[in-house]
């Protein structure tokens, strides 16, 4: 059972084309997130599904009914702006109860509403406030409330915590989260910090340049991404992706599947998976950053910059070499030419 | 000490020149007209001496000030709200992405950029009884002919479609400054909300145009007060004072009669008049209009 269906949607700016050939679902009740970095058109297809942008081609569909041709009030949707855009000379009250009043619902029962949406969102105290008043975070859950009365099934979000600082995004993201399976909406959230992606979705749409990368949960993404491009994006510090010539040579670290040409393919590996053990590859180190924990051991492997995180402090420097070493199930293979994944 | 001394002297220097020149031609004149009001007027054989209030007696006394001033009254309240209505109607228009808009903003404030003289002149030959382009018209829909500028009834009223005419474009300007710094997500927001076009312009744009509506409101009543080179070259306050305005009326006292002490008294009312409206506006009306 689908809430939001998206089919081979396309958008085309003066020639430019935003998005191309995008199709995707969304199941009633989860949380997909578009994932990529600045430019890749996120922004512009949660627009097409907001009808805030009319596509140049492809199907909208949600809830069942074709809505590509329908004004957004007609969609069933609410959204979340990444400015928020509060509208500055009405009350908290007077922002939330905006929607309502246009559609004309009764008093008592807006009333009802925006008293349980403010208990929900601790806006209780705030009510009477203009929104210059409010901090960055209360702006925040303004919108959130405007979004979350409006009772619609379906709610998009446009980067809704990129104007906060760590600490409160952290915090919203959870609470935006724990809402979200509470009232059970589906939603569709847009950002480009992969962390916010991983600890939120139910599944990660990545784009790249107008297009789908990969269309998986946080967990395939992590352990088998589909391109040299998911590898880089996800995981903090990102997958090592290097040519695969730099381990030519030690048996362990080869390919286990038929036929291959070195040349032909990189080899990605994500630094908590590399273990320093005197049988692996040596390279020299470049840089060591200790983050208490563990620290991050920056080298060079084959030309290409190559980082393995270690539990603990490591009594090394600059300029010694280290030997390194995974286990062939961490290796991942993605064809040299057009980054797909081999294995 | 002696640098934040020094600093001021700086900043007064810094100043003077703008200020020699705004105490010679503005505040100086003003005074002195203030102090000129209470005297008689100088003839070649008796010279000026003070009279007290009389002036302003005369004042009272004087059924064209009276007109005057009724006329002006008239000509303000017919001219301010249509030509901040028409205003913010064409900058709500032109700030649309609709096609050709840049030649509908240039179109809507060239009236602006046209000196009032010629602004008159050319609405001289729209009004022109028998050839003139309303009388061409109104006869071609079979309409009796009409004398707009010549007949005490209509008269004022074409002087102030003038004004109109004129005006709206400038202030047009502003509103459409303001609507370019209302965020277009607002309106997307709206958009979402159901909103349509109307309920958008009454709960949002207009409440945060009303900074931009005080100012053009400030700055339309003053224009109102001090409308006098269309007049001079239209009607001459004619037909019978009709569109006597009071920056007319002294001019005429003034330079046509040159009684020069009464022109006086006149302008410092005019003064005054316009100094309480600018009060009352920027007082009162600002406590409201400010969102923030
Ligand atoms: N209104 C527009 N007019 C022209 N180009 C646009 C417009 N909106 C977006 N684009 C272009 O479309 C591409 C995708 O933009 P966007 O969807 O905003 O990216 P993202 O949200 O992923 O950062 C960008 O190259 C951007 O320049
Ligand atoms: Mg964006």
């Amino acid at each position: 059972m689908y809430s939001i269906l998206v089919e081979r949607v396309s958008k085309t700016w003066s020639g430019t084309s935003a998005v191309e050939d995008v199709s995707f679902t969304v199941k009633a009740g989860d949380l997909v997130v578009l994932l990529g970095p600045s430019g890749c058109g996120k922004s512009t297809t949660l627009r097409l599904i907001a009808g805030l942008d009319t596509p140049t081609s492809g199907r909208i569909v949600i809830a069942g009914q074709d809505v590509t041709e329908l004004p957004p009030a007609k969609r069933g949707i609410a959204m979340v702006f990444q400015s928020y855009a509060l509208f500055p000379h009405l009350s908290v009250g007077e922002n939330i109860l905006f929607g309502l009043k246009v559609r004309k619902v009764p008093r008592a029962e807006r009333d009802a509403r925006l008293a349980k949406t403010a208990e929900m969102l601790g806006l209780k105290l705030l009510l009477d406030r203009r929104p210059s008043q409010l901090s960055g975070g209360q702006q925040q859950r303004v919108a959130l409330a405007r979004a979350i009365v409006a009772e619609t099934s379906v709610c998009l979000m446009d980067e809704p915590l990129s104007n906060l600082d760590a600490q409160l995004r952290l915090e919203m993201r959870r609470e935006i989260r724990a809402l979200q399976q509470r009232l059970n909406m589906t939603m569709i959230y847009v950002t480009h910090d992969q962390v916010e992606a991983m600890t939120m979705a139910d599944r990660v749409i990545l784009m790249r340049g107008g297009r789908i990368e990969q269309n998986a949960t946080p967990a395939e993404l992590y352990d088998r991404p589909g391109s040299a491009f998911a590898a880089r994006f996800v995981g903090t510090p990102p997958m090592n992706v290097i040519p695969a010539q730099a381990v030519a040579g030690r048996d362990w670290a080869l390919p286990a599947f038929g036929t291959h040409v070195l040349g032909d393919l990189s080899i990605g590996i994500r630094p908590e998976a590399v273990r320093l053990d005197p049988a692996g590859v040596p390279a020299e180190i470049v840089a060591a950053e200790y983050l208490g924990a563990d620290t991050l051991i920056e080298t060079r492997l084959g030309n290409a910059p190559f980082v393995a995180r270690t539990a603990g402090r490591i009594g090394m420097k600059a300029g010694d070499t280290v030997h390194l070493a995974w286990s062939p199930g961490d290796a991942h293979w993605f064809d040299r030419a057009s980054e797909r994944r081999i294995a | 000490m002696n640098s934040r001394l020094s600093a001021a002297v700086h900043g007064w220097l810094l100043l003077m020149p703008a200020m020699l020149l705004l105490v010679a031609f503005t505040h100086w004149p003003a005074v002195a007209s203030f102090i000129e009001s209470f005297s008689s007027t100088p003839r070649p054989r008796r010279p000026s001496r003070f009279v007290g209030v009389a002036n302003y007696e005369q004042m009272l006394a004087d059924p064209v000030f009276w007109q005057s001033l009724a006329n002006n009254l008239w000509f303000a309240l017919g001219t301010i709200p249509l030509a901040i209505g028409l205003a913010l109607l064409m900058a709500i228009w032109v700030n649309d992405r609709i096609p050709g808009r840049t030649f509908a903003r240039m179109a809507y404030f060239t009236p602006t950029i046209l000196p009032m003289i010629a602004v008159a002149n050319i609405w001289l030959f729209f009004y022109t009884p028998q050839y003139g382009l309303l009388e061409q018209v109104a006869s071609g829909l079979g309409f009796a002919s009409h004398n707009w500028l010549g007949s005490r009834e209509t008269a004022l009223a074409a002087v102030a479609l003038v004004a109109v005419w004129k005006e709206s474009g400038f202030f047009m300007i502003f509103y459409l400054a303001a609507l370019q710094g209302i965020s277009p997500t607002l309106a997307e927001a709206a958009a979402l909300e159901g909103a349509s076009r109307w309920t958008f312009f009454r709960r949002v744009q207009f409440p945060l145009l009303m900074p931009t509506t005080l100012f053009v409101l400030i700055n339309a009543v003053i224009n109102a007060f001090r409308t006098v080179d269309h007049i001079i070259v239209m009607t001459r306050g004619g037909p019978d004072n009709a569109t006597s305005l009071l920056l007319f009326y002294i001019y005429q006292v003034g330079f046509n009669f040159w009684d020069t002490s009464y022109a006086a008294a006149l302008t410092v009312v005019l003064l005054a008049m316009l100094a309480i409206a600018a009060l009352v506006q920027y007082g009162w009306l600002e406590r409201k209009v400010h969102y923030r």
